[in-house]
């Protein structure tokens, strides 16, 4: 068993975990942030992607002791007080989500995508970005819409900050 | 229409917690004292079992136990069932062999649980499951049903010497055969229609709590029918009687079907919970989802589609072999036979049609209802037959289908189906206009121009949904009623509460369901709240599949609504002294039509429940109870058109455009519709150019991660163009037809009519794989 600690969605957690135990399953089962979910065993579906150290990972391809010292955040944390980030309501607004089960890792991916691409984001480049985000229920359509929408309001954030 | 009442574009009630994170799906689920669970499967997909030692593994670090099929025999379990009875052409019932829970003698596929173990933590519930020790006699397998019916196959049940399940027919033989032998021209086919695992994003888990103080189970399981799962697992399973049986579904991600069945893992952590005295979770990983989650599809076909000189089909012979894999799933029965055959008119005039449908098993996963469960079989024949016509009898496949139209309803098909209503050109000239089919020759030209291959097809396609007519079915053989319950319970200062047997895993029904009440009365759409998926709270209901939530269980809220509506009317016309026949709901409102009387909806639903002033006899409360049984089945129906551009050296195929053109009937959320056609063509997709469950010659699944199984990406599609000519249902009160499983039945054809059109080989098979098209481009010239 190894002491893991990290900062988690802002706040310093520690917990003790074999250290064959996927960062994954450490969030999920010692913190309780089931928010972030488990879809695959062979890292090509991700439903579990987190940020850390503010990049998109794949939690389930890293050992919690691996991520230890890291900063983290994950569904949970990417609303501010009460309200939802951009990308969370753009989703939606336009109907990104069905059943729900992919959506904490493909909001966490669209986040990442805007933050490194955001302003040169074409339908094509979302497509090809989300390749390692699989969903079975929306055909993806409304899921490129509202990465778009996202970044086509967040553009006005953007410009204001430069 | 309203803000918020059918028809209207309302964003998802649901969507906050699932864009959160707080999302309750079964895996999140903890109870005191639970441990974790790993079964020990087969790893052969034939075998006897000679014995299961597990004492190394019981004595491993954090084991509470490890528990056998022999002890489950003994305590009374019971076998799983095929609740659909399907008689073949000599009378005879169909073969169902034994399907124990975990197998005591026999494995028959790999994957087949052998053993159970529960442990602390899943790491040493899977260690220790290494460390039981089977001895298997490994017997020969066969996974393809062709050859299981062969001379020479292994015999997989005792209860069928040639691996054959039922013989059955439907439609006229002699009739088709002369119709056949006279006519001008016959079109014949070999179609095959690839094995298919769903996939659900969210695995299937359990958590079996059985309470010994009270002699209670409570089973949160990944299910779409709650309610049939607690009723099966208690009259067929033995678990316990439904009385001491809580089944909940909390939030579900994704069923597509394969979360209909009740499972043996279901089954075994609530006994493995009595037996251990904990609460014991069972998650599945993914390769566990592909090596037990039933499959769908798999049927091999030979057509013959006649003609007459005019180009109209004078009759249709179909000869199916369906695998239904190495045992009888919940709904096998009745997917390759009343989902499939029925259909096989499509929105056309036939008169003469003869279906000769055998299932057999192999050693294979169990294959059941997946989205469209046998109308996708028959679309995907009928119009590939229609399209390989056309091009035989050099006519436009627009052209062929305008000539065998269905054109006046109600219409009465070979084939059990009576169609109510639709208009299938109105489809098929939408679907062209907005694929400027006009306009492909020359974007073809362009194409070549650039050293490529472009193809168009199309795919009209009808389907059967919204099942089913209790007593229709139960005739032909189901176990089940189809009706649907809803109970809509207003609250003492009036909000709703509406208790529904259907089950949302990624439809929406919070917010449909609730614009249904909310259109109705006028009461804001947040005052009402939808409740599912748990026994205890929702009275007896058939759940959500076969795209019956709307038409089934929509028209049973409509029906509570009826009565609630009613009574809310007698006290208000009581309170007002007004006349019951005067009074309107509107804007929340109860009104004394033309008159400035009214009274708010809040202020009704309180008098019911003080009861201070009520009509002389009425009870107190406002609450009323509806179950709804189906009038008839529902026949969406519409036309998709893709248009594909093909690279000669690669064999990868770019979908350029997808258009739809449905008639759904009445629509309560375009929003949700339009999302469920588009998951529901992405599936299509996926069964045409990507998908396909693959085992080798020793019946080892090949295709059993998504590292093997090619699962549609969003850079494999495009978007996609919808469109709507809906003509209302007549048999329900909301004229809903359904949408949930449309786009995976009319889109595959779509697809593979526009590649075999494009690389001018018709022999090509799903998944048209970039090596597969490749070989069949080449092949051709």
């Amino acid at each position: 068993m190894t002491k893991v600690t990290l900062t988690v969605n802002g706040r310093t957690v520690s917990g003790e975990c074999e250290d064959r135990t996927l960062l994954v399953h450490f969030i999920r089962e010692k913190l309780s942030l089931t928010g972030t979910h488990v879809g695959c065993d062979t890292t090509q579906c991700g439903a579990c992607v987190v940020h850390m150290d503010g990049q998109s990972v794949k939690s389930c391809s890293i050992l919690a002791v691996q991520a230890s010292g890291s900063t983290i955040t994950t569904i949970e944390g990417l609303a501010g007080q009460g309200e939802l980030h951009p990308v969370q309501a753009a989703f939606k607004e336009h109907h990104g989500l069905q059943c729900g089960f992919c959506t904490p890792g493909m909001v966490m991916t669209a986040v990442d995508m805007i933050n490194r691409e955001g302003g040169s984001l074409t339908e094509e480049k979302v497509r090809a970005g989300l390749e390692g985000n699989i969903c079975r229920c929306t055909g993806y359509h409304n899921i490129v819409k509202a990465i778009l929408a996202a970044d086509a309001e967040m553009a006005g954030g953007r410009q204001a900050a430069e | 229409m309203g803000v918020e009442g059918i028809g209207a574009r309302v964003t998802r009630k649901e969507d906050k917690r699932f864009l959160t994170g707080k999302g309750r799906y079964t895996d999140d689920m903890t109870a005191p004292g639970m441990r974790y669970a790993y079964f020990v499967r087969s790893p052969h997909a034939h075998a006897r079992i000679r014995s299961i030692d597990v004492s190394a593994a019981k004595a491993m670090a954090g084991v509470i136990d490890v528990l056998d099929g022999k002890q489950l025999l003994a305590d009374g379990i019971g076998n799983l069932i095929c609740g659909w009875m399907i008689h073949s052409k000599d009378g005879s019932p169909m073969k169902m062999g034994a399907w124990r829970p975990l197998a005591a003698d026999t494995v028959r596929y790999v994957g087949d649980a052998v053993a159970i173990v529960v442990a602390d933590t899943l790491g040493e519930a899977r260690d220790a499951a290494e460390a039981v020790v089977i001895d298997y006699d490994v017997l020969p397998a066969v996974t393809e049903a062709v050859d299981a019916l062969k001379a020479g196959a292994p015999q997989i049940h005792p209860e069928s010497s040639d691996n054959l399940i039922f013989d059955w027919q439907i439609g006229e033989p002699d009739t088709t055969d002369q119709a056949i032998a006279a006519a001008a021209h016959v079109t014949e086919i070999e179609i095959h229609n690839n094995r298919l695992s769903p996939n659900p994003m969210e695995p299937r888990a359990t958590l079996g709590i059985y309470d010994s103080a009270e002699d209670h189970y409570t089973c949160y399981t990944t299910s779409q029918n709650p309610h049939v799962a607690r009723l099966v697992m208690s009259a067929f399973y033995n678990v316990a009687p439904e009385n001491k049986l809580r089944v909940i579904a909390p939030d579900v991600g994704g069923g597509f079907g394969s979360k209909i069945y009740i499972y043996p893992e279901e089954i075994v952590c609530l006994w493995a919970s009595k037996k251990t005295g904990v609460p014991v979770k069972w998650t599945s990983d993914r390769t566990e989802a592909f090596l037990t989650d039933a499959h769908g599809r798999d049927h091999v076909s030979k057509v013959k589609m006649a003609f007459d000189a005019d180009h109209r089909i004078t009759a249709l012979k179909v000869d199916t072999i369906a695998n239904l894999g190495a045992y009888m799933s919940l709904f096998s029965s009745a997917v390759p036979t009343y989902l499939y055959a029925t259909l096989l008119s499509g929105q056309y005039a036939i008169p003469a049609i003869h279906a000769n449908v055998r299932t057999v098993y192999t050693n294979t996963v169990p294959v059941d209802a997946y989205r469209g469960a046998g109308r996708p079989e028959a679309t995907y024949l009928l119009e590939r037959t229609m399209e390989t016509a056309a091009r035989e009898l050099g006519i436009s496949p627009a052209e062929l289908r305008r000539k065998n139209f269905i054109r006046s309803f109600p219409y009465q098909t070979p084939v059990i189906m009576n169609y109510d209503a639709g208009d299938y050109e109105a489809s098929l000239n939408a679907a062209m206009q907005a694929a400027d089919w006009a306009g492909f020759e020359a974007r073809k030209a362009t194409s070549e121009a650039n050293g490529k291959k472009r193809g168009i097809g199309m795919s009209c396609y009808i389907e059967a949904c919204g099942i089913a007519p209790s007593a229709a079915v139960g005739s032909l053989g189901a176990g089940v009623g189809l009706w649907e319950s809803a109970e809509v319970r207003v609250n003492a200062v009036g909000t709703i509460e509406v208790l529904t047997g259907s089950h949302s895993h990624g439809q929406g029904h919070e917010t449909t369901f609730a614009q249904l009440v909310a259109g109705r009365l006028g009461v804001p759409i947040d005052s009402i709240n939808i409740v599912h998926g748990d026994t205890d709270k929702v009275q007896m209901g058939m759940g959500t599949y076969g795209s019956r939530s709307g038409a089934v269980g929509m028209s049973a809220v409509v029906k509570a609504l009826d009565k609630v509506e009613a009574k809310a009317k007698k006290i208000a016309a009581h309170l007002m002294e007004a006349d019951e026949q005067d009074i309107v709901i509107e804007n929340g409102e109860l009104k004394v039509a033309g008159t400035d009387k009214a009274l708010p909806w809040f202020q009704v639903a309180l008098a019911s429940y003080t009861a201070h002033n009520l009509p002389a006899g009425m009870e107190p409360g406002l609450k009323e109870t509806a179950f709804y049984d189906p009038a008839n089945f529902t026949f969406p129906a519409g036309c998709y058109i893709a248009e594909v551009e093909i690279d000669p050296d690669t064999g990868e195929t770019d979908i350029i455009q997808f258009v739809a053109a449905d008639d759904f009937g009445n629509i309560i959320n375009p929003m949700i519709v339009e999302g469920q056609v588009h998951g529901g063509i992405a599936q299509g997709i996926g069964q045409a150019l990507l998908e396909g469950v693959h085992y080798d010659a020793n019946g080892q699944l090949l295709t059993a991660s998504f590292m093997d199984y090619a699962m549609p990406r969003a850079d494999d599609l495009p978007s996609f163009n919808l469109s709507h000519q809906n003509t209302p249902c007549p048999s329900n009160p909301l004229g809903i037809k359904g949408c949930g499983e449309a786009g995976a039945i009319g889109s595959p054809p779509a697809l593979m009519n526009a590649i075999t059109d494009a690389i001018g080989n018709n022999g090509l098979t799903m998944p048209a794989t970039p090596m597969k098209v490749w070989q069949a481009l080449h092949a051709a010239h």
